[in-house]
């Protein structure tokens, strides 16, 4: 891990809903170009802290936050950081799809509109070069002008990567992103992951331990609001330090 | 076998009530149709009244009722639609919100002469405007304002959490999500309140009186005089004037209205689909 770059530092993280603490002193390092899991039992915190990654939880009343997140070495909890620009960078792709109630075609230029892209043939290409990254573009080609809630689950949840991807973010934060799905779905979205890390850096919530052994170069292991250990995935699946991670990944408890 | 019974008797009254209504319903408005269409001819519908309204056709009172509700539905609506956006969007754990909601909820349930009053005291009196369309138009809307706060409310909280959350993620701005995402995803529960408001303003009859006045004249300007058809139908019939032109001006009423509510429906169906 020496070698590769660093997209986030997270040092001393904590954060309180009201006056219920979610995340205790978490540090974390997300390298460039890599997949990252996050791995826990229910309730331990993964979302919680998935979404201190965009800012997502200033979404909800009553949240504060203390310690530093840096992205590309800002701190974006600073007073003066500019949120907008975060998430341009750090996309993200949620449990249940969430397609807006809109066409497949624009679902996926809504980023780039609100970021001021008019020229239609430049949208269309938008739409025709994410279709095809996460392997849609087959399926709903003949039907780019109908409503996106009439495609199935995993259609869907494709079409959310692809609306995700359209605004070229340099990161993608993944909440559970295969639960909702069958197992033909999730597996066209692992192959998928695995071509997308080549440009993006991912970060993924899963309960599938499978599924994190399968794709990420990292994994860290939450319990009760804190990160247990972090490593390289092989080293966590096959050799852990701590003795709750092993019992968790071999299924023990959890 | 006895609770069978009890509900077969249970769906069985509420089926005979359900009936009733419907009949009831169905009667009123068949009976002012049976004695009023017939009286809907060209000249009714192309004409001014003569001779206070027994003779001639309503025009004009047409025309002022059209302009009336337009005129009110169009300034309430972008304020109410406001209003609601700025209750459930951006005051999210304000204190004042709760006392602020509880009143637009006891106004819409305040009888429309107090608004009559209101209207003729500020607008027409204090103001300066005159028995107006411009009167009578800002008391409707004031009327209507919170019926169509409390709709269009309603739809905004049933947007999903996960729309906001979605094009905030994309680098959306507050307002952007605002406009291009929740607005059109309501847009059919504000269209609910925006014909729950113009069947308000339509038939409103006293309110009307006290701040439009009662002119029978084509209107020329915001700042004339009008009578609606509430109005005139009230008119012909308390003063005994023409029986037939009452019970057509009625039927034109309800049919304007019925008018109205398909095509607002027609709109949103075609606009679901479209989404
Ligand atoms: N909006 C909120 N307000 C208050 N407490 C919350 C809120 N969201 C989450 N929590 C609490 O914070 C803790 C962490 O929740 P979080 O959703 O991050 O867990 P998780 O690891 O994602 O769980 P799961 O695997 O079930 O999705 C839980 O105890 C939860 O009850
Ligand atoms: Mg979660």
């Amino acid at each position: 891990m020496e070698n590769a770059s660093t997209k986030f530092e997270i040092d001393k993280l904590n954060l309180f809903y009201g006056s219920f603490q979610a995340l205790i002193d978490i540090d974390m390092t997300i390298y460039t170009n890599k997949i990252t899991a996050l791995i826990g039992p229910s309730g331990c915190g993964k979302s919680t802290f998935i979404r201190t990654l965009n800012r997502m939880n200033d979404l909800i009343l009553g949240v504060k936050t203390t310690g530093l997140v840096k992205f590309d070495e800002m701190d974006i909890y600073a007073v003066d950081y500019d949120v907008i620009n975060l998430r341009k960078k750090v996309g993200m792709v949620f449990q249940k799809p969430n397609p807006f109630p809109k066409t497949i075609f624009e679902n996926i230029v809504y980023g780039p509109k609100v970021h001021g892209e008019k020229n239609r043939d430049k949208l269309q290409e938008i739409v025709e070069k994410t279709l095809k990254e996460v392997a849609l573009w087959e399926e709903v080609k003949d039907r780019l002008h109908k409503p996106a809630l009439g495609l199935s689950g995993g259609q869907q949840q494709r079409l959310c990567i692809a609306r995700c991807l359209a605004v070229e973010p340099e990161v993608i934060l993944m909440d559970e992103p295969t639960s909702a799905l069958d197992p033909v779905a999730t597996s066209k979205i692992e192959s998928l992951l695995e071509e997308l890390v080549e440009k993006y850096t991912i970060v993924i919530v899963t309960h599938n331990m499978q599924q994190a052994g399968r794709v990420s170069d990292y994994t860290s292991f939450f319990l009760s609001g804190k990160v247990l250990e972090t490593d390289k995935t092989e080293i966590i699946f096959s050799n852990p330090t701590n003795k709750k991670t092993e019992e968790y990944i071999t299924g023990r408890f959890g | 076998m006895i609770k069978k019974i009890k509900q077969g008797a249970f769906y069985g009254s509420i089926g005979l009530l359900a009936f009733l209504v419907m009949i009831s319903l169905l009667s009123i408005m068949g009976y002012i149709l049976f004695n009023g269409v017939g009286h809907i001819n060209l000249e009714f519908l192309t004409k001014e009244p003569r001779s206070m309204g027994r003779e001639g056709g309503i025009f004009s009172v047409i025309i002022g009722t059209l302009i009336l509700t337009l005129f009110s539905v169009l300034i309430a609506t972008p304020i109410g639609v406001a209003a609601a956006i700025f209750f459930t969007e951006y005051s999210a754990g304000k204190k004042w919100v709760g006392p602020i909601r509880f009143f637009t909820e006891i106004l819409a349930g305040i009888p429309s002469i107090i608004f009559g009053l209101f209207g003729f005291a500020f607008f027409v009196i204090f103001l300066g405007l005159g028995w107006s369309i411009l009167s009578g138009g800002l008391t409707l809307a004031i009327m209507i304002l919170p019926t169509l706060i409390r709709a269009t409310e309603e739809s905004l909280k049933t947007v999903p959490m996960s729309y906001r959350e979605g094009s905030l993620s994309l680098g959306a701005t507050k307002l952007q999500t605002i406009t291009r995402v929740i607005i059109p995803s309501c847009l059919p529960g504000i269209l609910t309140g925006i014909i729950l408001g113009v069947g308000r303003a339509i038939g409103e009859t006293a309110a009307v009186m006290l701040t439009a006045g009662s002119n029978l004249r084509m209107p020329t300007s915001l700042l004339d005089s009008t009578r609606t058809m509430s109005v005139h139908l009230y008119t012909l019939a308390s003063e005994g004037i023409s029986l037939e032109k009452t019970f057509a001006t009625a039927s034109l009423l309800i049919i304007i209205v019925l008018i109205i509510n398909t095509a607002a429906n027609a709109i949103t169906s075609k606009y679901i689909i479209k989404s």
